[in-house]
């Protein structure tokens, strides 16, 4: 078992790029979606496409944050009885057969808190997870769980927002493994455009983080993900993969195995051309 | 008042309440309540806000001895604290009122509401009209049928009525959907929340928007019994017209509050809404407090013949309330608050809302089990038109059978 000490999966993962002057790019599935079996190939097959990390994200019937596309594919998971447990599971199994990228788990409060708070950090240095986010913890909240996510080693990334002023010091000086920016206002989705003060609002959280800083929301294209390249370590594209999921699901849930095959190969093609080119000065 | 401490600084209701929001909506909600602590004390606000309730709205509403009721149940002295008569037909009024002021004063001009009945909506739709605002309903699918006639009464009013199709297309998806929509348009819209839910300062706003009731219904009380009543019963969802009746009473210990939450089908089946007797503590919809959920925390979805109840959450401050034990809570089954619809309707000349029939319904329970000196006060929240329709398919069944 991991303790504190070691050094933390995410923190070496950017300290490679930084040497290589690469940018991360960090995708999110949805589990479950639309089986966890799928799950397990779809996260190789994103470590394949050049992944630095991933996001594991656990269905939740209340997706408060989250746009039309991860909430219908929450709705699919949440048909299939997926819980924190399974998606716990999946990246166990995924490390099995070889993932060596950092896990971080995606989830609303709820279910976190229902499982009790140590025994579900307990679950993520079990299950090899670096890192932890929770959208609906905002700073004032999250006491116990920042403690506790202290003591296991795992990191808990805050969400800072446009509209988050004078709060982005107090977020990002606290943050661990990396800061989550939100693009824009609003919720998970695929967008044209982002917020007017992009440039200066990540300007902001750069200066006050110790931690690399990453963007988020909206983001489905190379040359969405390269334009941010410049501007940050980081870019997590969620939305547009788990539509790509979504498109490909006939597939996906084909009792043929070369039609499931291809399936997992665009999803895997897609993520591929998402990768910023490799330059950042 | 003895509950000044209550919430503290964090919105906290004892371990119940908070703030449990994205990032992108702390801000906004800090603005807002500094914006109501600012103006909530405030001579002119006020003013305001008394001049409207009483010429607008037609408060104080009424405190009406049900005699005849009385008589039947063969108890305890029934008085139904008449909000069905204030302006829009519900409680909800005095809340939309209070916020879109304050929403105004901070410069706002579009307006947002997520209604489950649709009490909530019209209430805000006709405030937004008063007042010159844009506004937009967000209203669950499957309630949109339910209640098409409120759908109607929004659109009259020149708001827009958003259907919400996701998740189980009722009031906790509708309220889901504003919140998302919020986050989206926090710049420039301002969110009327209908109930004592969400994150703070919601809870203790909403509150303090519909305490008059109970203060009005303590003096209307001691004008005609010269006392205090013996209990105060009330119709829980998200729990505002309870806690507006309760709040004045908290300290008066004598006093039983019970509040009346839905049980659908029963409790026993998975067809209710009956948050206290079977959900337990959980964060949902932005605060801690019970919650109907299953073992991995995933919220279940509720069922009440009562639009307005059928809602898998309740305020924190009746979470507070139940674990202290100030306050009981207790389950009226969809069938029970039909007959006490009926019963109202034949003995009182009052069509009551379904949501105030689970009041109505306790109360049919209780009063008779009191002396006949005993005094029971019924929060009639909501007038019963609205549900006319809804209710004939159910009652024409019965009449076949």
């Amino acid at each position: 078992m991991s303790t504190a000490a070691t050094a933390n999966k995410i923190d070496a993962v950017f300290a490679e790029l930084k040497a290589r002057g690469e940018t991360a790019l960090i995708p999110f599935l949805t589990m479950g979606d639309p089986s966890l079996d799928v799950s397990i190939e779809l996260i190789q097959a994103a470590e394949q496409a050049g992944a630095s990390m991933l996001e594991l994200g656990v269905p939740y019937s209340d997706p408060l944050a989250d746009g039309p596309v991860i909430q219908r594919a929450s709705e699919r998971a949440l048909k299939n009885k997926i819980g924190l447990l399974d998606c716990m599971k999946v990246a166990l199994e995924a490390r099995r057969r070889g993932v060596r990228m950092p896990f971080i788990l995606f989830t609303y409060f709820n279910p976190a808190l229902q499982l009790g708070l140590e025994r579900f950090f307990e679950l993520l240095q079990e299950h090899d997870f670096s890192g932890v986010i929770i959208p609906d913890l905002p700073i004032e909240e999250d006491g116990e769980v920042r403690a506790i996510a202290e003591r296991t080693g795992i990191h808990l990334i805050p969400l800072v927002a446009p509209t988050s002023d004078a709060r982005v010091e107090r977020i990002a000086s606290k943050a661990r493994g990396f800061v989550y920016c939100v693009s824009s206002l609003g919720v998970t989705g695929e967008r044209a455009t982002f917020h007017a003060g992009i440039e200066s609002f990540l300007a902001t959280v750069r200066g006050a983080a110790s931690v690399p800083i990453c963007v988020g929301f909206g983001i489905s294209s190379r040359e969405q993900a390269e334009r941010f390249a410049g501007l940050c370590d980081g870019v997590i594209v969620g939305s547009a993969i788990v539509r790509k999921v979504e498109e490909a699901l006939p597939r996906l849930t084909s009792s043929d195995e070369a039609e499931q095959r291809q399936g997992i190969e665009s999803v895997r093609a897609f993520i591929a051309g998402l990768k910023p080119a490799a330059s950042r000065e | 008042m003895s509950q000044t401490h209550i919430p503290d600084t964090y919105g906290r209701f004892g371990p119940f309440g908070g703030r449990y929001v994205p990032e992108t909506l702390m801000n906004a909600l800090i603005e807002l309540e500094e914006a109501y602590n600012r103006y909530k004390d405030d001579p002119e606000f006020q003013e305001e806000l008394r001049y409207l309730l009483k010429q607008y709205a037609g408060r104080p509403s009424p405190l009406y001895y049900a005699e005849r009721l009385t008589k039947h149940l063969g108890g305890a002295k029934i008085y139904l604290k008449r909000e069905d008569l204030n302006h829009t037909g519900s409680h909800k009024i005095n809340n939309a009122l209070g916020q879109a002021l304050l929403a105004k004063r901070m410069g706002k001009k579009k307006v947002i509401a997520e209604t489950g009945a649709g009490q909530h909506g019209v209430a805000t739709a006709t405030v937004a009209a008063l007042l010159g605002m844009e506004c937009k309903v967000f209203m669950g699918e499957e309630d949109t049928k339910r209640q098409k006639l409120n759908v109607f009464r929004m659109n009259l009013l020149g708001s827009e009525v958003v259907p919400v199709m996701s998740g189980t297309r009722t009031l906790k998806d509708a309220c889901n959907e504003t919140l998302r929509y919020w986050v989206s348009h926090v710049d420039d819209t301002y969110y009327i929340l209908g109930s004592v839910t969400g994150p703070h300062p919601y809870p203790m706003m909403v509150r303090d928007f519909q305490r008059l009731i109970g203060v009005e219904a303590k003096e209307q009380i001691l004008e005609q019994e010269g006392r205090l009543p013996d209990a105060i019963v009330a119709a829980v969802g998200g729990g505002s017209n309870a806690m507006g009746i309760f709040h004045d009473f908290i300290g008066d210990g004598s006093v039983k509050l019970i509040g009346v939450e839905a049980a659908g089908r029963g409790v026993d089946t998975d067809k209710h809404a009956a948050t206290m007797t079977k959900g337990r503590p959980g964060v949902f919809q932005g605060s801690m407090s019970y919650v109907l959920q299953d073992e991995g925390g995933q919220v279940q979805e509720a069922h009440s013949i009562s639009a307005g109840l059928d809602y898998p959450g309740i305020g924190p401050e009746h979470a507070y309330l139940k674990d202290s034990k100030r306050a009981e809570y207790v389950p009226i089954t969809d069938a029970e608050a039909l007959e006490a619809l009926q019963l109202l309707c034949r003995q009182e000349g009052i069509i009551p809302a379904l949501e105030s029939s689970h009041a109505i319904a306790h109360t049919m329970k209780l009063a008779p089990t009191m002396p006949k000196d005993a005094i029971v006060v019924v929060s009639l929240s909501g007038r019963g038109d609205k549900d006319v329709e809804a209710i004939m398919p159910y009652l024409k069944g019965e009449d076949a059978q």
